[in-house]
């Protein structure tokens, strides 16, 4: 699977691409509009992640030049400016999500995944992991054919820590995407952990084999057994 | 005290002193010019007098006043001083008015048939105390007329001339340094005024040319902090991802990200901030605050119920109001999250939708009135809450201020923020 990363932050664009090829894709990158160009005129990309503002332009020429030639490559717009002008403006483009800096990697992850899952995967929306059956779509999850009930968050935490597969994911990023971007001035996140509680106590009741670690108190780590 | 009444009290106290002055030197002159006319006169009937003499002596004994003017006093011997009148006021009884009255009094000598005589001639004087009363009177109504009449002209001309000046001040009154909005000067042919508007010109363009900037300079200084922020942040995961640390390690990593988290809250409070001061948030749409509460109330139930805090959402009425969604979304869950993280363990929050208003109400663990200008300040912290950036609640405030819905705190057994919607 292949990912271009258009970002002109040397630093940023390291950092994502070192979280994106742990996930086992092909990242390529571009720190400009100009290499951004050449690059997607040549190769075809399951996901773009572009940045929007570029030193040598908008980077919403970028999504404009691939929608007018037909490239139906997935396109994250990532942006400092957080602007609901520019988010707007990218989604009426066909930018399928958009994310605003700063962002977690995990966050990253689970866009990019989501993105990926939409367009590649058009007949099976389904995610195997261990003997466990998700489909975020219909919002379903099964184990052992048999359907787990959820509630709300408990499948967002899930969802979000199988995106994430052994990795880390800290509590921030967690209750951010859980909990939405006003909740994150919490005091602390210690009301995740009973909805982790829950969600453990169901998937053991189904003897699922995957597990969710706490690592450290600093966040949780979905583990397969 | 009014520019027109700090003139015209001058003009009273200015013009009593004048007027006093003036009418003693004018008593004094008219009384001198009475005087002299008098005492022509009676040098007039001297002369008459001595004529009627020569044709007739026997008016010569004409002892008393009697019946005349003057009276003839035989001498026994020559006088000292012959022929020299001698003026001087003296009393007289009236015959009309019972009473003594001033006269003027000429005497002289003169020499008839070898004979001094001594004769007074007497007219009869005004009388001083009526004419003092009299000058005093007309005095006083000149001043009184004077008075009004420059009272009248002063108000006329003053508030004439002075009215861009009122203008002006009027004007500044309504000046807000936040609107980009320019105050327009009347011109005016005063010099002195429009230097006075040219220099407040200046001097608002100047203030709100440095307020500005310092807009521009926060929103600046955040955006350029939020890259940095991000990329360490998303290190210290790339970091904490690897396996290979151990628990201390990985503690330590955790905590700087924690901090840096603190950070890119409050860098990202400042932002929001900024973007609302600036009207960044333009589309508007009718929104249902009562269904937008519901749905943060259910929102922040985990955060609350880890507290034991309960959320108690009671509406009266259908409340709708015409705003941006994210602001309105940010100004309760500011307000809410506020409640919820002062709240005391194991009460009751309780938000009231009234017909106009919706008030927030939570106990805390101290229950003491707040300051209710000062919480809304930035960075104002009164508990030592880590976790706080200090901006919530200014940021709720920027955005009632912008949709002039007053967010206002108070204390009634417990602390209450209220909005009106009006």
């Amino acid at each position: 699977m292949k990912i271009l990363i258009i970002e002109d932050e040397i630093d940023m664009l390291e950092n994502m691409k070192q979280s994106l090829e742990k996930e086992g894709f092909l990242v390529e990158t571009a720190p400009n509009k100009q290499s951004a160009f050449s690059k997607i005129g040549i190769y075809n990309y399951d996901c773009i992640l572009l940045d929007i503002g570029l030193p040598d332009g908008n980077g919403l020429d970028i999504l404009k030049e691939l929608k007018n030639n037909g490239i139906n490559d997935g396109v994250i717009i990532v942006s400092a400016k957080d602007s609901l002008d520019d988010k707007l403006k990218g989604l009426n483009l066909g930018a399928d999500d958009y994310l605003p800096k700063p962002f977690h990697m995990a966050e990253l992850n689970a866009r990019v995944k989501a993105v990926l899952r939409r367009k590649n995967f058009e007949g099976n929306k389904n995610i195997e992991i261990g003997n466990l059956i998700a489909n975020p779509e219909e919002r379903t999850v099964m184990v052992n054919n048999i359907k787990v009930d959820l509630n709300r968050k408990e499948l967002d935490i899930l969802l979000y820590l199988i995106a994430n597969k052994n990795r880390l994911v800290n509590k921030t990023a967690l209750a951010e995407h859980v909990w939405g971007d006003h909740i994150d001035q919490a005091d602390n996140f210690e009301f995740i952990y009973s909805q982790i509680k829950n969600l453990r106590k169901k998937l053991t009741i189904h003897k699922s084999d995957i597990e969710i670690k706490s690592v450290y108190g600093i966040g949780y780590r979905l583990d397969i057994l | 005290m009014k520019l027109l009444n700090y003139t015209s009290k001058y003009f009273v106290i200015i013009l009593l002193f004048i007027i006093f002055i003036w009418a003693t030197f004018f008593y004094y002159s008219m009384l001198d010019e009475i005087y002299d006319s008098m005492d022509d006169g009676l040098e007039n009937q001297k002369g008459l007098v001595l004529q009627k003499a020569k044709k007739n002596p026997s008016i010569l004994e004409q002892k008393q006043f009697e019946d005349g003017y003057y009276m003839i006093h035989k001498l026994s011997q020559r006088p000292k001083k012959l022929g020299i009148d001698h003026y001087r006021d003296t009393l007289m009884f009236m015959q009309n008015e019972e009473d003594f009255e001033p006269v003027r009094l000429l005497e002289t000598s003169f020499l008839m048939e070898d004979n001094y005589y001594k004769l007074k001639v007497i007219t009869s004087m005004v009388e001083e105390d009526d004419l003092i009363a009299d000058l005093f009177y007309s005095i006083l109504w000149l001043y009184l007329g004077l008075i009004l009449s420059i009272l009248i002209l002063n108000n006329f001309l003053l508030k004439n001339t002075w009215k861009p000046f009122y203008n002006l001040l009027d004007k500044l009154k309504n000046f807000n340094i936040e609107t980009e909005e320019k105050i327009s000067f009347e011109t005016t042919k005063i010099e002195e005024f429009s230097l006075l508007n040219k220099n407040i010109e200046q001097l608002l363009y100047k203030s709100q040319e440095s307020f500005k900037q310092q807009k521009q300079f926060i929103e600046n200084a955040s955006h350029e902090l939020q890259t940095p922020i991000a990329i360490s942040i998303n290190k210290l995961e790339l970091i904490l991802e690897k396996n290979n640390l151990n628990e201390e390690q990985a503690k330590t990593f955790s905590s700087v990200l924690q901090h840096l988290e603190r950070l890119k809250r409050f860098n990202k409070s400042l932002l929001l901030l900024t973007k609302i001061e600036n009207n960044q948030f333009i589309v508007e749409e009718n929104i249902n605050i009562n269904t937008l509460l519901k749905q943060l109330v259910e929102d922040f139930y985990d955060f609350s119920n880890y507290k034991n805090l309960t959320i108690q959402l009671i509406s009266q009425e259908d409340l709708n109001y015409y705003m941006n969604k994210d602001l309105a979304v940010i100004l309760f869950t500011n307000l809410i999250q506020n409640a919820v993280k002062h709240g005391k363990k194991d009460s009751q929050i309780e938000i009231l939708i009234s017909k106009n208003t919706v008030i927030i109400k939570n106990e805390s663990e101290k229950n003491i009135p707040l300051d209710g200008e000062k919480i809304f300040n930035r960075f104002y912290k009164q508990t030592g809450l880590q976790n706080s950036t200090g901006l919530g609640l200014s940021i709720a405030k920027a955005i009632s201020n912008k949709y002039s819905c007053g967010l206002r705190y108070y204390y009634k057994d417990q602390h209450c923020f209220e909005i009106n919607f009006l």
